[in-house]
């Protein structure tokens, strides 16, 4: 049987405290990787790796923290993302919450759509999918 | 510069694990100001050798066709200090491999007790990452590290010495 929500949530607490050397209680759903718990960029990749392990999934590159989404430069324009881009954006990351970034997509506040809930959300998906 | 922290390969085996060996000694430099009177083997030097035995393991999956670089430390503990006289063993384990990065993690033991746990990820860096302002030859495994590739193929598929080219 595939664990609950809560169960989800606990196991990404568990990877991230120790993938990034954060106390559990400061991962909460609303943290964001970059911005709350000090993620680097080699950090996603150990992310990915100690996912795979602690749910025994398979997570193909790019499926949960997109790389290449945004390397059409037709996607940006100046700061922002174009609605192309947004869209495209948003097809490859379903497990994100777009409801705050699509009001004002500046590339700069990207990194915000990376939260724990987002982790959970492609945990859960995968897990159900499986 | 010279900046090799183990002695000799004394397993290999491709792709999965390698074991490796320092002799610590007084002729070393570096022990007489760590620390003047208290001569102990550094803790990062102790990383270091883990990432050369563990990187040579790494690189040869791939003929060492691409620069593996040391790019996180996930775990680096010890609880003891080898001093000279002591052999310290690095012995490491790939768990995780694929086309961005390999995970390993190993033991460091000294005259065959651990004394501590060096768990590492390598990224793979290939010509198509030029933009990262990196050259565009093999800067990872340079003729340094021919002298320890030959010790490591001096090792048959099973990973121990072979005897007739000891």
């Amino acid at each position: 049987m595939a664990p609950s929500r809560e169960e989800v949530f606990t196991t990404v607490q568990d990877v991230l405290s120790e993938a990034l050397g954060v106390d559990h209680e400061e991962v909460s759903h609303e943290s964001t990787l970059q911005g709350d718990l000090g993620a680097e960029s080699i950090d996603f990749l150990d992310i990915v790796f100690r996912l795979e392990k602690a749910f025994s999934i398979k997570i193909p590159k790019g499926e949960l923290f997109p790389e290449d989404a945004l390397s059409n430069p037709e996607f940006v324009d100046g700061d922002k993302l174009t609605p192309a881009g947004l869209d495209t954006l948003k097809s490859a990351m379903p497990h994100a919450d777009f409801s705050q970034f699509e009001k004002d997509p500046d590339i700069s506040k990207m990194p915000d759509l990376f939260t724990v809930r987002t982790i959970v959300n492609y945990v859960e998906g995968k897990l159900k999918a499986a | 510069m010279r900046w090799i922290w183990i002695d000799t390969f004394v397993e290999f085996v491709s792709g999965q694990r390698a074991a490796a060996i320092k002799n610590v000694t007084l002729a070393e430099d570096y022990l007489h100001d760590h620390f003047p009177g208290y001569p102990v083997m550094p803790a990062s030097l102790m990383i270091e050798g883990m990432a050369q035995t563990a990187g040579i393991l790494v690189g040869e999956v791939r003929d060492f066709q691409e620069n593996v670089i040391l790019a996180k430390i996930r775990l680096a503990e010890f609880r003891e200090y080898p001093v000279p006289g002591d052999q310290i063993r690095y012995e490491t384990t790939i768990d995780s491999f694929d086309e961005r990065a390999a995970v390993t993690s190993g033991r460091v033991l000294k005259n065959e007790q651990e004394i501590g746990r060096v768990d590492l990820i390598f990224s793979h860096v290939n010509n198509a990452d030029r933009s990262l302002g990196l050259p565009d030859h093999n800067f990872v495994f340079t003729e340094q590290f021919r002298h320890l590739l030959a010790t490591a193929r001096l090792l048959s598929s099973n990973g121990d010495r072979k005897p007739d080219e000891e």
